[in-house]
């Protein structure tokens, strides 16, 4: 798995692109949010308008053996509706904003989707069987004389096309008061959290009434409010940990087994704020807008605005790693506030073993950091080279004056096109990048 | 009908067995409750062939049609032909216990439980023990979860090969992945240990036990502990403290508090499974530590038993272990800050008065009682107040009543009207111990002001109040010091407050007899169907059909009749009907 990111032996080429080609956006069209399942057979999409989309692994075929099995569209359901909430006078949108799915349990798949208030829990089963027969109708569906029944017929199963269903088994509702912004799948396999902008929930799975807050920084005086939470995350094997991040750039490692009520942390993560680099931004900038655990449950890595770190659990002080994303963009921070960009929540995630991360950038880049060779690479997903088997070429943003050959100058950034979530395979080098209305597939090159 | 060469018996099981596959799930539902009259329509032959499978791969439906069919299907011995053919009816169970729905996985666990039973102990070995082995080594957590239900049931009948066998499929359990299985295997653990040999559970079920209560995940460590109190009961008590003390040592400590909690929750059933020796030298102390925990909610856990576990202690030296160990704890709960560990204790602190005698009441306890009598927290005080009996036995209330009073006046003006109406149902209670002097001098008027509460379901429960009074200190005591000031609110300028008496008066008019409400009461009904009020009026109707049967016949003719033939013309359309449904009723017409 030596240099995923970049390197002679290792590259990534194009797969699949889903989405409309219009360059017209539907607003409902926009990805929200991208996830695998355990296994990575399946693909989950959520988008603005409040549907989910489901891609499963096709296997490879026999006659291409090159090409690695294609991701098609599985199933796709609204999860969401617009509601309006008539005690406060709002309106709640459809967008999903996070899904998770739970370990498989039985044949069926399972996954939570939430919006900005409401969870729900879905089962996406198959069904290859269909009853036939009945007592008071023939075949033809024309109703039988209910006297002339001589005998009675009990149903009898036949074969059918495949038909995939999802059907809402849980809503867990009523419990957030600001907007929900994570959820997490404990490793109990029976609770999850959900967090909003200042309380975090705990709920149990089968339970949709009930919910124990486990975490309030909601001040008595709501002037006095400080920091939000921005996100949080289980941890992969402890059941008794999770993370939070906030607006302040920290992130605090909670014990549930100390308490019921999580208000007093046990790790307080932190970087010193370097003095001379302090402006006017530095606090948004710090803003923490991801944190996700490595699959080992060593480490955790953090996402704020420019960078991404990487922290050991064990050293709260200052993070093992720390890989600029776009650090050119430290001039622009002004037109970036004034365009509200600097708001944008990039998401970030971690490969199967834990050796190369990815995040998202603007002008529809992507940015990839290998942890053993400390490379880094920077790529785009655009139709333009969509074509079967492209290999992507890496991208450069020239920040000196003079602008080389095949470098984009920081000006000519598009900046409406960025890509905020991103999805890693949990086995295999197949990413899943989300630009606006598109979902790009790439995986690793066979040679 | 003529020339018909159907059978009309026949259609409506036709239509309960198309409704199987109706769009609506009422109508599905419905069938699948019927499951048994289709069965017997069908005969023993075709439910095996035809019925079962059909139903085996039924599983896509709603959980409630699921619940039902696996109830259902453990019913069904008689209908597949008798414990010959009960085999028949696993693989439609089989496949329910494999669904992610845990009470329809649970209802399909407990009806192969059922038909377990019916299995001849061949048929036992031969369809039920290797459906058990299918599910244990199921792909899914879901069949490996429920697996664990079922192999206490087969277990005793059948042979020793088997039964090793049976074993290690428990033991591979509690040890499997996933933690949804390891829940499930602690959870059986203790229900496995009391069907196996006694040797097996010394060598097997404690290193599973030792295991399980070391586990890794707390959600699983705190189902061992009820596993405890089974296998302790099991071990002779030689063994116990080899065996089992020193995990349930470590639980009672456990870095966990939910781990802690369930050692304090089952805390009573621990103690009578371990026993008084183990008691005295163990168990105190953990639970003194648990009374003192850092964690409120095993706090509040462990207040909850404080009754149960002195109750239980060894006689002997009861008196004693309380005084010296378990009362000092319970002293600083009473100042607790958190107010459920607070209510928790007042909940059953009065039932140590009986445990202690009169003396340490007096001297020990009442300083307790009457803090907390003065809890900031209403619910702490309301538990007191609502035990109160435990001390009248013992020391009588009087002991209590100079910090009764003011603490009862005040949940009675609580802010919280749900307060109020917890104090109100204790009224009747605490008259009976008072005595009617004290209550006429200290509490009539909280009793009356709470007639003209501004919340109605505090005006209705203190009618209802009043009626349970009256049948406590009878119709003199109503006359006098009830009913005047009851009828005076019918001149009351609000209009709720008149019709207050009247709901008063039809709640009293049966206690009071006929001569006090004929006498008093209906003069004054009869006097406010002229009110301006509609809801008045057409409540004076409703009041008249309620004490119309307590009234003479002469009094219903002369005063009654004609009031309600005047209502009946009224201009309101409520008050008309109601007093139409009052002459009807009372049979004036």
């Amino acid at each position: 798995m030596a240099g995923v990111a970049g390197g002679n032996d290792f590259q990534w080429c194009f797969s699949q692109v889903k989405g409309a080609i219009d360059e017209d956006v539907a607003e409902a069209d926009i990805i929200s949010t991208v996830e695998f399942n355990y296994s990575g057979d399946l693909l989950a999409t959520g988008d603005k308008g409040g549907r989910v989309v489901i891609f499963q692994h096709e296997q490879e075929s026999k006659n291409r053996p090159q090409l690695r099995g294609e991701y098609n569209v599985y199933s796709t359901f609204q999860s969401h509706e617009p509601e309006f909430d008539y005690l406060k006078s709002l309106e709640i949108e459809e967008k999903i904003n996070k899904i998770r799915w739970l370990p498989q349990q039985n044949a069926a798949h399972f996954l939570l989707s939430t919006n900005d208030k409401t969870i729900k829990l879905w089962k996406i089963s198959e069904r290859d069987k269909r009853a036939e027969g009945y007592n008071l109708k023939d075949e033809d569906g024309r109703l039988r004389d209910p006297f002339r029944i001589t005998s009675l017929r009990v149903p009898v199963l036949m074969p059918m096309d495949l038909m995939v269903e999802a059907s809402p088994r849980r809503i867990f509702a009523n419990a957030h008061t600001y907007h929900i912004n994570s959820i997490s799948v404990n490793s109990d396999h029976e609770t999850y959290l959900s967090a909003d902008d200042l309380r975090i929930n705990l709920w149990h799975l089968e339970i949709t009434d009930r919910s124990f807050n486990i975490v309030d920084i909601k001040p008595a005086n709501m002037e006095e409010l400080t920091e939000v939470i921005t996100a949080a995350e289980c941890h992969p094997l402890q059941c008794n940990v999770f993370v939070y991040s906030s607006s302040k750039g920290t992130i605090r490692l909670c014990d549930m087994r100390a308490a019921a009520l999580c208000d007093r942390h046990s790790k307080f993560f932190e970087e010193p704020e370097d003095p001379s680099s302090r402006s006017f931004f530095s606090e948004i900038i710090s803003s923490i807008s991801d944190v996700k655990f490595s699959h080992s449950g060593r480490y955790m890595m953090t996402r704020d605005y420019l960078s991404v770190k990487v922290w050991d659990l064990n050293m709260e002080n200052r993070p093992v790693e720390t890989y600029q994303v776009h650090e050119y963009l430290r001039s622009k921070l002004c037109s970036l506030y004034e365009n509200d960009c600097i708001f944008d929540k990039f998401e970030c995630c971690w490969n199967g073993s834990d050796s190369a991360i990815m995040t998202g950038s603007y002008n529809n880049f992507f940015r990839m950091f290998d942890r053993n060779t400390r490379r880094d690479i920077t790529l785009e997903a655009s139709r333009e080279s969509s074509k079967p088997r492209a290999t992507l070429k890496p991208r450069k943003v020239s920040t000196g004056g003079k602008r080389k050959k095949d470098e984009i100058s920081v000006d000519s950034l598009d900046f409406n096109k960025k890509i905020l979530h991103t999805a890693w395979h949990p086995k295999d080098n197949v990413i899943a990048v989300a630009a606006t209305n598109n979902l790009y597939i790439f995986q690793d090159k066979i040679n | 009908m003529a020339g018909a060469d159907g059978d009309d018996s026949l259609y409506p099981i036709a239509v309960l067995i198309d409704e199987l596959r109706n769009e609506d799930v009422q109508l599905r539902l419905n069938s699948i409750k019927k499951l048994s009259t289709i069965a017997l329509a069908l005969g023993v032959e075709r439910t095996r062939t035809e019925l079962l499978p059909f139903l085996t791969d039924t599983i896509y439906d709603e959980d409630e049609v699921l619940l039902a069919l696996a109830e259902q299907l453990g019913n069904f011995t008689m209908l597949v032909g008798g414990p010959e053919y009960v085999h028949c009816l696993l693989p439609p169970l089989e496949s329910l216990a494999t669904v992610e729905e845990t009470v329809v996985r649970d209802k399909a666990v407990e009806s192969l439980r059922k038909i377990s039973q019916e299995h001849s102990p061949v048929d036992l070995e031969v369809h039920f023990e290797p459906l058990v082995k299918r599910l244990a080594s199921g792909d899914w957590f879901t069949s490996r979860t429920s697996a664990c239900g079922l192999f206490s049931v087969c277990y005793p009948r059948v042979s020793s090969t088997v039964k090793a066998e049976i074993r290690q499929h428990f033991r591979t359990l509690c040890s499997d992945d996933t933690p949804m299985v390891r829940r499930a295997a602690a959870s059986k653990l203790g229900e496995f240990a009391k069907v196996l040999e006694l040797d097996y559970v010394k060598s097997d079920i404690i290193s599973l036990f030792t295991a399980l209560a070391s586990d890794e995940q707390d959600s699983v460590r705190l189902l061992a502990v009820e596993a405890c109190v089974s296998i302790a009961t099991l071990l002779p008590q030689e063994d116990l403290e080899s065996l089992v003390m020193p995990t349930l040592r470590q639980a009672a400590e456990d870095k966990s508090w939910r781990v802690r909690y369930m050692v304090a929750d089952k805390f009573s059933e621990l103690q009578k499974a371990v026993g008084p020796e183990i008691t005295k030298n163990d168990l105190v102390p953990a639970f003194q530590n648990l009374l003192k925990d850092c964690e409120a909610e095993v706090r509040a856990a462990a207040a909850n038993k404080v009754k149960e576990f002195c109750e239980n202690l060894p006689e002997d030296n009861r008196e004693q272990i309380i005084m010296t160990h378990i009362l000092p704890c319970v002293k600083e709960l009473v100042s607790d800050t958190n107010q459920h560990v607070k209510s928790a204790l007042a909940s059953v602190i009065m039932g140590l008065s009986t445990i202690l005698g009169k003396d340490n009441t007096i001297e020990h306890l009442l300083p307790l009682f009457l803090a907390q009598l003065k809890d900031e927290c209403p619910e702490v005080r309301l538990n007191i107040i609502s035990n109160l009996d435990c001390v009248n036995e013992v020391i009588g209330i009087r002991q209590l009543s100079q910090s009764l009073l003011p603490a009862i006046v005040e949940l009675a003006e609580d802010a919280k009207w749900r307060v109020r109406l917890a104090i109100i149902e204790y009224m009747p209670l605490l008259a009976g111990q008072l005595g009617v002097e004290f209550f006429d001098e200290k509490l009539n008027t909280l009793c009356m002001a709470w007639l003209i509460d501004h919340v109605y379901a505090i005006r209705e429960a203190a009618t209802c109040n009043l009626m349970k009074l009256v049948e406590k200190f009878g119709a003199e005591w109503a006359q006098n010091t009830i009913v005047p000031k009851v009828l005076g609110m019918a001149n009351d300028p609000n209009y709720l407050h008149r019709m207050t008496t009247l709901f008063c008066i039809n709640a009293l008019s049966e206690a009071c007899g006929q001569d006090i409400t004929t006498k008093q009461m209906l003069p004054v009904v009869l006097k406010m169907s002229n009110d301006q009020v509609a809801n008045v009026r057409f409540n004076v109707a409703k009041s008249l059909q309620k004490i119309g049967p307590v009234l003479d016949s002469n009094a219903l003719q002369t005063e009654v009749k004609p009031v309600l033939e005047k209502l009946a013309t009224d201009t309101d359309m409520d008050v008309k009907y109601f007093a139409q449904e009052a002459i009807s009723v009372l049979v004036l017409a």
